[in-house]
């Protein structure tokens, strides 16, 4: 547990230093002072504009640090061969993966922690009140930023960075569409294709049961079972992915 | 029990995505490195050295074979506390300092703050670094960077200690240093086994010198036997001889050569020197000079390395290969 957490600093320590990281940071937290100006353009609505922009950037510039920033650090300890001195140390292989998993989902969590009170002091100079549901949204945004940190986590282990990459959005791109995949299926008329798109459902992550963001801005009611089940979701298939990633780098060589 | 042991360790690669290509970097290595040994394993660029330090500690499956070290595998956790791995050309995580690094390291041996503590501020001592201790890593020298590396390697306390290259870098007080911490090592009654390309930091301190050429072991020597009378050739320079005792010599010497100031005559061991010594006297020449000469590591080593047919060309073929590998 102790070597797990030493891996988990060690991997914070090196994010939070990360150019990628910062640089991203910090456009997010500019687009979210400028949803202001957005939101005064339309009249009467703009404290739900401000919301709706900036829980967006949240979530877009989460994934692009979640997808960046994740598949680089398995990567470049193997790239630059710091792992020969790590995983020649009394430490198990999936013990290291597991501890740069937690690593990121520090400064995922700082990441977040930072946009969400970015967005509380955008909506309390503008003179609103925060509303406390919105905080469910970024829950939601988190858990799935979790996912994608373990799909790029899964793809570093073996591929390139820019394929890690490439990948990763793909299954961000199509995680978003599975819903749609599986209505097409039903309308349609083959039966190979509606039973494909039903497999490609259960297979493929369903990334929007994330995202309750606009019923969270308009007030919706959400129930706290929803809730949990995409929580718990969240938290099964990134399981099941870090655990396939852990068996890939078992039998990983470091040439 | 061995400190390190191998059996018929083979490393076959594949170059290339569609030719495959196998490379054998490594061909059946039997090794023993016995316990409180100083074991130098030297080759070409390309022979396999670092491929065998990789395959030791697990970091790359063998082909075939096994190795062990201390007699257990090192896919074992627990024999990896026993270990201390400098790797070649390190690189480090240059966004910490000298101390969050080694901390880092003791960490992963679950070592108690106060232990870590001393034994930190213990090592960077040792290897010199303790005016650093707060610089980060980034804006470490090259001889820094291997110093801190062999603290790392050296953090667990460990009982066999495998260095790749541990002077890569290093001035000749640098590598003064490295060689008196690898015999304080020895004292303590550690297990050193390093690879070198510089010969004599190996023959200095070295008790055993394995020699690999091409992924083959070609010999192991006893460093000391290196030096040893039954080993020693000898260099003869003669004059005034006739024909005759010209003739007789030639079949008791190694190689014959004509100089300004005599005969030379390269003698294989000292009985055959008396014989020599006998031909002449009968013939009345005239004995100039007789010095012993010593087999150097190098002469051994270039010996090794042509004898297996590696010529200039593909030397330097391999040296670039493995500089692509690096860049
Ligand atoms: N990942 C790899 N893929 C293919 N071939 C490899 C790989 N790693 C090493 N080799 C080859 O294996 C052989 C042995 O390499 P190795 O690195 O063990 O040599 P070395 O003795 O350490 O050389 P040097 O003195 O240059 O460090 C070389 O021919 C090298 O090209
Ligand atoms: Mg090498």
């Amino acid at each position: 547990m102790k070597k797990i957490g030493a891996i988990c600093l060690n991997t914070f320590r090196e994010a939070v230093k990360d150019k990628v990281f910062c640089n991203l940071l910090f456009f997010a937290i500019l687009v979210i002072g400028l949803s202001v100006l957005i939101g005064n353009l339309a009249i009467g609505e703009d404290e739900q504009v401000i919301q709706d922009i900036s829980l967006a950037a949240m979530s877009l510039f989460g994934v692009l640090i979640a997808v960046m920033v994740g598949i680089s650090l398995v990567y470049k300890e193997i790239d630059r061969r710091t792992i020969y001195t790590v995983i020649t140390k009394p430490i198990r292989r999936y013990e290291f993966l597991l501890g740069k998993y937690l690593g990121l989902l520090l400064t995922l969590l700082i990441n977040v922690g930072v946009m969400t009170i970015a967005l509380f002091l955008v909506i309390r100079l503008q003179g609103y009140t925060f509303n406390l549901e919105i905080l469910w949204a970024i829950v939601l945004i988190f858990f799935e930023l979790a996912l994608i940190t373990a799909i790029a986590i899964l793809f570093s282990t073996f591929a390139s960075p820019a394929m890690s990459a490439a990948f990763t959005f793909c299954f961000y791109l199509i995680g978003h569409l599975t819903q749609d995949l599986l209505q097409a299926g039903r309308e349609s008329q083959s039966v190979m294709f509606a039973n494909m798109s039903r497999w490609l459902y259960y297979l493929l992550p369903n990334l929007d049961l994330f995202n309750i963001r606009g019923e969270m801005v308009r007030a919706i009611p959400v129930s706290m079972q929803y809730i949990t089940y995409s929580i718990f979701y969240g938290v099964l298939y990134a399981s099941a992915l870090l655990l396939l990633a852990m068996l890939i780098f078992q039998r990983r060589e470091f040439n | 029990m061995w400190a390190i042991e191998t059996k018929a360790l083979t490393k076959t690669y594949t170059q290339g995505r569609i030719f495959r290509k196998p490379i054998v970097a490594l061909d059946h290595l039997d090794l023993q490195v016995a316990p409180g040994e100083i074991f130098g394993y030297i080759g070409h660029n390309g022979a396999g050295k670092t491929t065998t330090f990789k395959l030791i500690l697990g970091l790359i499956q063998p082909t075939s074979g096994d190795a062990w070290i201390l007699g257990e595998s090192t896919k074992r956790v627990e024999t990896r506390h026993k270990i201390g791995f400098l790797p070649e050309q390190p690189y480090f995580y240059e966004y910490l300092t000298a101390t969050q690094f080694l901390d880092f390291y003791a960490q992963l041996f679950g070592m108690d703050r106060s232990l870590r503590k001393r034994r930190i501020a213990e090592l960077l001592d040792i290897v010199g670094l303790s005016h650093a201790v707060s610089t980060a890593l980034r804006h470490f020298s090259k001889g820094m960077l291997q110093r801190i590396g062999l603290a790392q390697a050296l953090i667990n306390d460990p009982e066999v200690i495998v260095l790749d290259e541990p002077m890569y870098g290093l001035d000749p007080v640098g590598r003064k240093e490295v060689r008196d911490l690898i015999l304080n090592l020895k004292q303590q009654g550690k297990t050193v086994i390093f690879s070198s390309h510089i010969l004599a930091d190996v023959e200095m301190i070295c008790d055993r010198v394995a020699i690999l050429s091409q992924g083959r072991l070609q010999r192991v020597e006893k460093t000391g036997g290196l030096f040893e009378k039954s080993q020693r050739q000898y260099e003869l320079i003669v004059r005034d001889l006739d024909e005759h005792a010209f003739s007789e010599l030639r079949k008791l010497a190694l190689e014959v050569r004509r100089q300004m100031e005599g005969v030379v005559l390269i003698i294989p061991d000292e009985a055959t020197t008396e014989i020599a010594q006998a031909v002449i006297r009968e013939h009345h020449g005239k004995l100039v000079a007789l010095t012993p000469r010593t087999p150097s590591l190098e002469s051994l080593f270039i010996d090794e390395v042509r004898g297996d047919g590696l010529r200039g060309d593909h030397k330097t073929q391999k040296k670039t290969g493995t500089k692509e590998k690096a860049a």
